[in-house]
């Protein structure tokens, strides 16, 4: 049974950058800066893939908000596989009510049978959008969604799924990351998937899937377009650096290290 | 008036987690700001006994919000009965503490109080409820930022590092109250698989012993050492990836954040991600053999050494100093 599944690309700061606050303390700088699919949205894209795959093909549905710059993340999915590209033409900030309304209206239009997004996008590190989301479609959520099998099992390089759909594709499981082990969590679909880091390992774009990519159309919306509020209720007044961990020492040996412990730090 | 809610974690068990008490004082932060009263909701199959320890922690009332359907703390049905509480003590702001349930719930709960919502926060600033703003960590804390909610309700989920564990303070009075089922099921647990440790809890232990992709998976010397010292054991991404420790025990912007008084990192590089999750350790120990790895620049005490021939050493040394 085919199926059509939606999924996110936020446009993120690599996480090997070194971020830096700006002298007014309201942003940070952009010198040097490289931008990226947020890791997590990169793995719900490959998830997305692997689901198609296993049922007999479908859609995926990739979603983007921000300034033009997305398209770039837009084709990187489209690279990967995704099969259509939606862009939410939005400058100014980003806040997790507004993306996740955004997200809602798209998914009504397109009607998927599930969604798979990041558990969280590693600017702003809330973790929210996939939650807002599940509860306003009144769908079940599956946050956190991890696998049993480790990223080095013959079952990633296989390229099986990790979230696993019932034969009427009435229901998902999906194994999550909680708190002292991991939980299975039997949902009703649809069902909205947020993903940990070892759901999967994404796979690299071909040449021909880049190529094919670059041609491909990107449908263009506003919040506006949709009917959803732009004002950002989230308002970061101020942005610094957290103070710097006071510079250590090297001890030239174990012994040196216990004393230390003992006399100076007293932790032992 | 304006009252805060704390949404309390329920344990299958019905035992207390240590975190919601980080979440109560919290709590008590904004309550001293805003006048307000300090309410918490438990809601679970059987609320009452959680409900009756939790009043003892300086907690107004406690809503002891009981019903089969809350047999597991799922977000399909913690959040229609935590925002009911919420509306009803016309609550202005509602948190709980950043643990995965409470990042898992209570994002859903500001969207059914359609909130804006502050996670994993370090502070509370601000005088009084109109300018109060949060701190909370950006890009894996390489930044903190200050943040003001805009809506009339206001979430937040508590980073447990940052708020010291509420102490008993006069009892509170429990309410009970009989949350509505929803009209059908969305979610069920139906396995759950535990990490079993003898070891203290990762988040709670005074001593953490770390390993990572340096121990090529081979943990023998981290156990007998966090053994030694009563510690619980944590380890990097690269380790959890590989499939050598279970994911809990992952340490880091998207893993578990630690502050016990000791952490000892064997064979972590020390990148930003795993420094996000560490970095409130009050002593820093990195056992490294390459003297540029970054995490040297975070810890107190720097070995340059080969962890195989350390660790053994180091554990013979606290042996013998104790
Ligand atoms: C979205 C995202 C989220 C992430 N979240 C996290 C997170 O929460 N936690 C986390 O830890 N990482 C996280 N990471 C990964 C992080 O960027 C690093 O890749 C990871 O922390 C590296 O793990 P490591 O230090 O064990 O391995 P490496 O970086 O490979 O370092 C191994 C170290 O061991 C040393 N070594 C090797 N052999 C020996 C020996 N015999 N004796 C002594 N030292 C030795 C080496 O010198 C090296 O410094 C995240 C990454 C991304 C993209
Ligand atoms: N601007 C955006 N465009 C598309 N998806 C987004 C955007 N912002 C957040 N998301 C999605 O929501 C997830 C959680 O983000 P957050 O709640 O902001 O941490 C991300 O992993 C994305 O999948």
């Amino acid at each position: 049974m085919p199926i059509k599944i939606l999924v996110t690309a936020k446009r993120v700061e690599d996480y090997e950058s070194k971020i830096k606050v700006n002298p007014a303390g309201n942003g940070i700088l952009p010198d040097g800066l490289k931008y990226k699919i947020n890791p997590f949205d990169e793995i719900g894209v490959e998830e997305a893939l692997r689901l198609v795959a296993k049922h007999g093909g479908g859609e995926v549905v990739v979603v983007s908000v921000g300034t033009k710059d997305v398209h770039e993340q837009l084709r990187h999915a489209l690279a990967m596989g995704a099969t259509k590209a939606v862009w939410v033409n939005h400058t100014g900030p980003l806040d997790q009510m507004m993306i996740a309304g955004c997200l809602q209206k798209i998914i009504e239009k397109e009607k998927p049978d599930m969604a798979i997004l990041g558990k969280q996008a590693i600017d702003d590190d809330q973790n929210q959008v996939g939650q807002y989301l599940a509860e306003w479609l009144g769908w079940s959520q599956a946050t956190f969604a991890s696998k049993e099998e480790s990223l080095e099992s013959e079952a990633e390089k296989s390229k099986t799924p990790a979230l696993k759909l019932s034969a009427d594709m009435k229901s998902l499981t999906a194994i999550r990351e909680v708190d002292g082990g991991l939980e299975t969590l039997e949902c009703t679909m649809p069902c909205l998937v947020t993903t940990d880091l070892r759901l999967n390992q994404p796979r690299y774009a071909s040449l021909p899937g880049i190529m094919k990519a670059k041609s491909k159309p990107i449908e263009e919306h506003t919040p506006a377009s949709l009917g959803v509020s732009a004002t950002s209720n989230i308002t970061i007044t101020k942005m610094e650096h957290p103070p710097a961990r006071k510079a250590g020492i090297k001890v030239p040996d174990i012994a040196a290290l216990v004393d230390k412990l003992k006399t100076e730090a007293k932790v032992i | 008036m304006s009252n805060v809610l704390i949404v309390v974690e329920a344990q299958p068990d019905g035992s207390l987690r240590k975190a919601t008490l980080n979440a109560i004082t919290a709590g008590k932060q904004i309550v001293a700001k805003t006048g307000g009263e300090l309410h918490a909701v438990v809601l679970a199959k059987d609320a009452g006994a959680l409900a009756n320890t939790v009043k003892e922690y300086g907690v107004k009332v406690v809503h002891a919000g009981s019903a089969a359907h809350l047999t597991n703390f799922t977000a399909d049905v913690v959040a229609p009965a935590g925002a009911e509480i919420a509306t009803a003590i016309k609550a202005e702001f509602v948190g709980a503490a950043a643990t995965q349930a409470g990042r898992d719930v209570m994002p859903r709960i500001a969207a059914r109080l359609k909130a804006a919502m502050a996670s994993e926060i370090l502070g509370v600033v601000g005088s009084s409820g109109a300018d109060l703003q949060f701190t909370r960590p950006m890009w894996a804390g390489a930044v903190i930022a200050t943040v003001k909610l805009g809506t009339a309700i206001k979430c937040f989920t508590a980073r447990t590092t940052e708020f010291p564990m509420a102490e008993k303070a006069g009892a509170g009075e429990v309410k009970a109250f009989a949350p509505a089922a929803p009209a059908k099921s969305l979610q069920k647990v139906v396995a759950f698989k535990e990490v079993k440790s003898a070891r203290p809890a990762l988040t709670e232990a005074k001593v953490v012993v770390s390993g990572g992709r340096g121990t090529k998976g081979d943990f023998k010397e981290i156990d007998a050492l966090a053994d030694e010292l009563g510690a619980a054991v944590g380890a990097s991404r690269a380790v959890c990836d590989a499939g050598w420790q279970p994911n809990d025990l992952q340490i880091g912007q998207t893993g578990k954040v630690v502050a016990p008084q000791l952490y000892i990192a064997a064979g972590i590089s020390g990148a930003i991600q795993h420094i996000a999750g560490m970095k409130g350790s009050k002593t820093i120990v990195a056992i490294n053999k390459d003297a540029e790895a970054p995490i040297f620049q975070v810890a107190d005490y720097g070995l340059v050494a080969d962890l195989f021939k350390a660790l053994p050493e180091l554990r013979a040394a606290v042996k013998a100093a104790k």
